[in-house]
């Protein structure tokens, strides 16, 4: 029978299989960080579990960490402790950890790709949801809880049962000025945040196998915001030619091996998907949110929805609860919306052509003189790369804030948050009430339209920049 | 872990769409290095104003529902982030069963790893249900039974049976899986003969 990319990965990892179809399931690749892994290590210890397979595991502190002076280490009580914690348990049981002074530290799913970790036709699971951006490489890779993260050090198996298969088609091309963040804020809005319930989305078509690897990442990132735990994407020669001479990639006769099975990951032609839509290039045009759903999306032409011309009562509802606490009035020209923040980083939008992206429109311009504006690279291999090109040098000519490394201000779990009520242009992935600091509003963006934003000093179309 | 058997209680009725994880519990809690003692900042900054001062109105704040151990909300509920927090913040709360027309994923199955039951039914029966809520009347919840009680009124629910089962006995999801740790031995060696690359050792 025909299968699908997800069918083959799947079957491929069947330890075990119950007649009822739960599933245990080899993991090759397990990544943890601070955050979702001390209760975790925990509960090994008080039932005197050991970890199985230490060197499939790979720890990073990202989370909490700062993204100032690190000299100084960590001045928040708890946010010490949790590193710490990391720190011991790493070396209590054996797996290697990338510290906060380790240059090659940084987000866990830009430390994976960049790091080789993460591969074609594996199974990748870590205690957080983005953990869907390695499917770009063509892995099934989903976040977990913290109680899956003690079951697979346990056992590099997880119990799981199979999802439903969902094909997104992208054919076409990209306007000039519009990412890949685009498209899948686009994608979440048609779709919704729960669209992917329960399924694995395989990104296809023309327009997908023409965005660069670190595009890819981008849209598989966001596929927890429509609800799929993952979402992949055939692995084609740029994947490979991305892998090759990774530290963690198979080398010499592996990698001739691993080559040859990479190449035969793909969907047969007429496999079945339970579900398939389609979107073409030329209507995807640069997007914003207005809301605090991922799923509230709008063109930078847009405007403010209004709730009254909604039918659905809980529909309705919500747009009046996200506008009240984004203090918006219905009606109002996005483009109208002025901002008090900018922030560029986070594993949607942390990589190294992210920040060429939004260096590009900032290049020889200044930010508005209201905005505060920091750039916070993904990994210390990112802020190294992007400082050989001399790209800090044009985000600090343009007044922004140069950092360290990390997390950051995508859920503002260190001190980099928004106060009550300010207004933020960010190039992460979450909307939520209070995501990015408690009252603070948030507008998800692409890097090129959060810089656009920073010179406007309100929402902006990028494309007014892109020459 | 703790068994779920089953519930009785007024339930709190929650009306709102997409309630993420970040709403459940938020971030500055997620600093723990343990998984009790989350309860009190369940719902944070619904339940307490911005010096930290409690919200009356809020109905997790308002008696009967402070001390309620079902929770009924809108479609989509525990979406966002995976942290496990949020199970443990309801559970430590003392909320055991969540009522809800559908869940993201990975919430979902947070709650069957800490004896939290989540039960998903169609729209016109959460309403029915929360009326039982607005006025302050207790329904009763059977997992052996997969029944809701309220009044004369009787709904049944569906559940995975294998979830069911380990809910019900309580049971220890990583023992059972190391039951087949022959099985998992099985699967390494085969990988280090057909794909030598994995194993990294």
């Amino acid at each position: 029978m025909s299968k699908t990319l997800y069918d083959k990965i799947w079957s491929e990892h069947l330890v075990h299989e119950q007649k009822d179809g739960t599933s245990l399931l080899f993991v090759d690749r397990h990544l943890i960080h601070e955050v979702t892994s001390p209760q975790a290590f925990e509960g090994l210890r008080s039932s005197n579990r050991k970890v199985r397979q230490p060197n499939l595991t790979l720890a990073v502190v990202d989370h909490n960490i700062p993204t100032t002076d690190r000299s100084k280490g960590i001045d928040d009580e708890d946010s010490r402790i949790q590193v710490e914690t990391l720190e011991k348990n790493c070396k209590d049981f054996g797996i290697k950890l990338f510290g906060m002074t380790d240059k090659r530290q940084g987000i866990v799913h830009i430390v994976g790709p960049e790091q080789g970790f993460t591969q074609p036709g594996t199974v990748i699971v870590c205690g957080d949801s983005h953990t869907a951006t390695h499917g770009a490489f063509g892995s099934l890779a989903f976040g977990i809880g913290t109680s899956e993260v003690e079951h697979v050090l346990a056992t590099q198996t997880l119990v799981q049962k199979k999802a439903k298969n969902f094909r997104i088609n992208v054919n076409g091309k990209l306007s000039l000025g519009v990412t890949s963040k685009d498209v899948i804020l686009q994608i979440i809005g048609k779709i919704g945040t729960a669209g992917g319930t329960g399924c694995v989305i395989e990104y296809a078509g023309t327009l997908i196998s023409d965005l660069s690897v670190e595009q890819r990442m981008t849209i598989c990132n966001m596929t927890i915001e429509g609800g799929a735990r993952a979402g992949l994407i055939q692995p084609d020669e740029k994947i490979f030619n991305y892998l090759k001479g990774k530290p963690m990639s198979p080398k010499n006769e592996n990698w001739d091996k691993a080559l040859k099975y990479w190449n035969n990951l793909k969907t047969d032609e007429d496999a079945k998907f339970d579900k398939e839509i389609n979107l073409d290039g030329k209507d995807i045009l640069p997007m914003v949110t207005w809301g605090t759903s991922p799923e509230d999306v709008v063109s930078i032409n847009g405007k403010v929805p209004n709730p009254e011309n909604e039918s659905n009562i809980d529909k309705k509802n919500s747009i009046t609860r996200s506008l009240q606490y984004m203090g918006l009035k219905p009606g109002t020209p996005v483009k109208d919306i002025k901002i008090d923040k900018v922030f560029i980083g986070s594993c949607t939008n942390g990589r190294i052509e992210d920040l060429r992206e939004a260096a590009k429109i900032l290049k020889e311009k200044k930010k508005a003189s209201h905005v505060e504006a920091m750039v916070v690279p993904g990994s210390g291999l990112v802020k190294e790369q992007a400082e050989q090109e001399g790209l800090d040098k044009i985000f600090i000519n343009s007044g922004f804030e140069w950092r360290e490394p990390g997390c950051s201000m995508c859920l503002a779990m260190n001190a980099d948050k928004l106060k009550p009520e300010e207004r933020c242009a960010s190039t992460s992935n979450r909307n939520f009430e209070g995501r990015q600091g408690r009252g603070g509003r948030t507008h998800l963006v692409s890097p090129g339209m959060a810089a656009a934003a920073a010179i406007s000093g309100n929402l902006d179309d990028v494309r007014k920049y892109n020459n | 872990m703790k068994k779920f058997i089953s519930v009785k209680s007024i339930p709190a009725y929650l009306p709102i769409v997409n309630i993420d994880t970040d709403m459940i519990i938020p971030k500055q809690f997620l600093k723990t290095i343990k998984r009790t003692g989350l309860g009190k900042n369940l719902f944070y900054e619904m339940r307490y104003d911005d010096n930290g001062k409690i919200i009356d109105s809020f109905i997790l704040n308002k008696k009967p529902y402070n001390t309620s151990k079902i929770l009924i909300a809108g479609n989509n509920f525990g979406c966002g982030s995976s942290r496990e927090h949020a199970p443990w913040a309801l559970l430590d709360f003392g909320i055991s069963c969540v009522i809800s027309t559908s869940y993201a994923d990975i919430f979902y199955n947070n709650c069957f790893k800490n004896g939290i039951l989540p039960i998903i039914l169609d729209n016109e029966k959460i309403k029915e249900l929360s009326e039982y809520s607005n006025r302050k009347e207790e329904i009763s919840i059977d997992l052996e039974e997969e029944k809701i009680t309220f009044g004369n009124n009787e709904i049944s629910f569906k559940i995975d049976p294998f979830k069911k089962k380990c809910l019900m006995e309580g049971l220890d999801d990583i023992a059972l899986s190391l039951e087949k740790s022959s099985k998992i031995k099985e699967y390494e060696d085969k990988l280090r003969s057909t794909k030598p690359w994995i194993l990294n050792d």
